[in-house]
C-alpha cells in the first residue's frame, strides 16, 4: 500500500482527506503511482502531469522521504519508505513568489 | 416573474447573484470551487438551467464545470453513466478538462510555433480557458477560448472538447504574440443572424472571422491602428481587448482595443475610431445596452502600465450614439482614491426593462445600474478580484 499526500486544490477536486493510499503493482516509481493515481482518481488526469505527453505540470513538485524527487526519472525507484508505506510520497504545488 | 443572475468569476472562486426583476435585494451564493480561479461563467441563451464554468489553475490545470440547475449543483461534464455511483461517493469520473489541439492530418493543422514576447519563435502550449460561448440554439453545444490561442467547440454538454483548428493554423498564426496577460482567446461572438457567421479576439493578433462556422477564418483588423507593433496597420498583431455585438442590428460591432475604441458597420470589414471626448481610450470592457443598439458602454483607464482610472475616479462612459460623444457616469461609483481595474469580460448587461448595467472590478465590488447607468449600487463589496460578469435574465 502506497502512501499519497496531496495539495489542498487536489483534496478538493477529489474530494479526499490530504493523505490517500493507493495500490501499486511492480516497481514503485513517480510513474507507476500516478497511473495508480489516476486511474483510482480520474479527475486528477491532467493535472499533476499533462494529458497527452505525461511531463509533469511545471508547478508540480515531489518529495519522496525528505528527498526532492521532482527532476528524477519517472521511472527511477524510489526509496524503500515509500514502497512499504512507512512514508508517504508527496504531491506538492509548487510555492511561487514570496 | 423575471429572476436576474449575475454569473461571477474571480480569483478565488465563483458567485451566483440572484434577484427579482426589481433588483433591489441580492441573494449571493458561493464560493463555488473555493480556492481555484474561475476565469468565466456563461449560461445558455436556450436553457438559462446550463451553465458553463472555467475552474483554472496555473498549478493543476484545466477543469469545465456544468451545472443543470441554474448553479446550484455542478458537475464535471466528462463523466459517464458508470460512474454516476462513484460520483455519489464524492468521485466524480471527469475527464473534461482535456483541450488537445487538433493535429490530426484530416481535420487539424500541424502544431507551430507563434512568437514569444523576445521575438523568438516558441511551441504552442495550452493554458486555460478565458471564455466560454454556449450556443444560441443547442445547450449541449458550447464554445472555448484557450490560451494558447485557440478555439474549441463541445457538442456533448462538455464532456469532450475538439479544436477548431483553421483558426490557430490560419498562415498568418506564427506572427501571432502574446499580450500581457498571455496569448489569449477571450472573445466570441455567435451571430445572432447568421449562424455560419462567427467572430473571435485574440490579444495580441486581433480579430478574426469565420462565415463557414468555424473552418475557415479571416483577419478583420482594416482601420485598426496600433502604434506599439512595428507595423501599426498590420494585418494581424493588435491587441484587441473586447468586442460586442447588438442583435438586432448584428452587423454593427463595438471595439475596445488597446488603445482605441472603434466601431464596425460592416461585420468587421472595416473599423473606425469613435473614442470621441473619453479622458483616455484605453480599456478593456465594451458593453451595449439590451434595447438601444446605439447605447454603449465602456471603463477608461490610465495606461500602458497602471491600468488604474484617472484621478482615482472610478467612471463607467456611456454613449448614446454609437461612440464619439460620451458622457460620464459617476452617480453611486467612488470619486477618490480608487485605482480598481475591470477586465475584460467583467462588464454585462441584462434584458430587463428597464435595462441593467453591471461590472466587477479587481478589488472584489460588483457594481450595478437598474437604470441604463444613471446610477449605481455595489451588489457585493468585498470579493475576491473579479474576472468575470456574465448576466442571465429568466423571465
Amino acid at each position: 500500500m502506497i502512501r499519497v499526500v496531496l495539495p489542498f486544490h487536489l483534496q478538493t477536486l477529489a474530494n479526499c482527506e490530504k493523505e490517500i493510499t493507493l495500490e501499486v503493482e511492480g516497481a514503485v516509481t513517480q510513474r507507476s503511482i500516478l497511473d495508480a493515481l489516476e486511474a483510482g482518481y480520474p479527475m486528477l488526469r491532467g493535472t499533476v502531469r499533462e494529458h497527452v505527453s505525461l511531463k509533469r505540470r511545471p508547478r508540480v513538485r515531489f518529495f519522496a522521504d525528505g528527498e526532492d524527487v521532482t527532476h528524477d526519472s519517472p521511472d527511477a525507484e524510489l526509496p524503500e519508505s515509500i514502497a512499504t508505506g512507512a512514508q508517504p510520497f508527496m504531491i506538492v504545488g509548487a510555492v511561487a513568489g514570496g | 416573474m423575471t429572476t436576474i443572475r449575475i454569473l461571477v468569476g474571480t480569483r478565488k472562486g465563483a458567485f451566483i447573484l440572484t434577484s427579482d426583476g426589481k433588483r433591489r435585494k441580492w441573494k449571493v451564493d458561493g464560493p463555488h470551487f473555493a480556492g481555484w480561479e474561475i476565469f468565466h461563467m456563461k449560461g445558455s441563451p436556450v436553457d438559462p438551467d446550463r451553465i458553463y464554468a472555467s475552474q483554472t489553475s496555473s498549478w493543476f490545470g484545466q477543469i469545465i464545470q456544468r451545472s443543470d440547475d441554474g448553479g446550484r449543483t455542478w458537475t464535471q461534464p466528462g463523466s459517464d453513466d458508470s460512474a454516476a455511483k462513484a460520483a455519489a461517493q464524492g468521485i466524480p469520473q471527469g475527464k473534461s478538462n482535456m483541450f488537445v489541439y487538433d493535429t490530426s492530418k484530416k481535420t487539424g493543422k500541424p502544431l507551430s510555433t507563434h512568437q514569444w514576447y523576445d521575438g523568438t519563435q516558441h511551441p504552442w502550449e495550452f493554458a486555460r480557458v478565458w471564455h466560454l460561448e454556449p450556443s444560441l440554439d443547442d445547450p449541449d453545444t458550447c464554445y472555448a477560448g484557450v490560451e494558447d490561442a485557440a478555439l474549441f467547440k463541445t457538442t456533448d454538454g462538455g464532456a469532450t472538447w475538439h479544436e477548431l483548428a483553421g483558426l490557430r493554423g490560419h498562415e498568418t498564426g506564427p506572427n501571432w504574440a502574446p499580450g500581457a496577460g498571455g496569448m489569449c482567446l477571450h472573445t466570441i461572438v455567435l451571430d445572432p443572424v447568421n449562424e455560419n457567421r462567427i467572430y473571435c479576439a485574440i490579444s495580441a493578433a486581433g480579430a478574426f472571422r469565420s462565415d463557414d462556422a468555424g473552418k475557415t477564418w479571416t483577419p478583420i483588423n482594416k482601420g485598426l491602428h496600433s502604434e506599439y507593433i512595428p507595423n501599426p496597420t498590420a494585418e494581424v498583431g493588435h491587441c484587441v481587448h473586447h468586442i460586442e455585438i447588438h442583435p438586432s442590428n448584428p452587423n454593427i460591432l463595438f471595439m475596445q482595443k488597446h488603445w482605441d475604441v472603434m466601431r464596425s458597420d460592416d461585420g468587421g470589414d472595416t473599423w473606425r475610431e469613435v473614442s470621441g471626448n473619453l479622458p483616455t481610450d484605453f480599456g478593456f470592457p465594451i458593453a451595449v445596452h439590451a434595447h438601444e443598439p446605439e447605447t454603449i458602454y465602456v471603463v477608461p483607464i490610465k495606461s500602458d502600465s497602471l491600468h488604474y482610472p484617472p484621478d482615482g475616479k472610478l467612471r463607467v462612459f456611456r454613449s448614446r450614439s454609437g461612440g464619439e460623444e460620451w458622457e460620464a457616469l459617476t452617480r453611486g461609483l467612488p470619486q477618490e482614491h480608487c485605482y480598481v481595474n475591470v477586465l475584460r469580460d467583467a462588464m454585462a448587461v441584462d434584458r430587463a426593462d428597464p435595462g441593467g448595467v453591471y461590472f466587477g472590478t479587481t478589488g472584489g465590488q460588483v457594481y450595478a445600474s437598474n437604470d441604463g447607468g444613471d446610477s449605481w449600487e455595489a451588489v457585493v463589496r468585498d470579493l475576491p478580484a473579479v474576472l468575470s460578469v456574465e448576466t442571465q435574465t429568466i423571465a
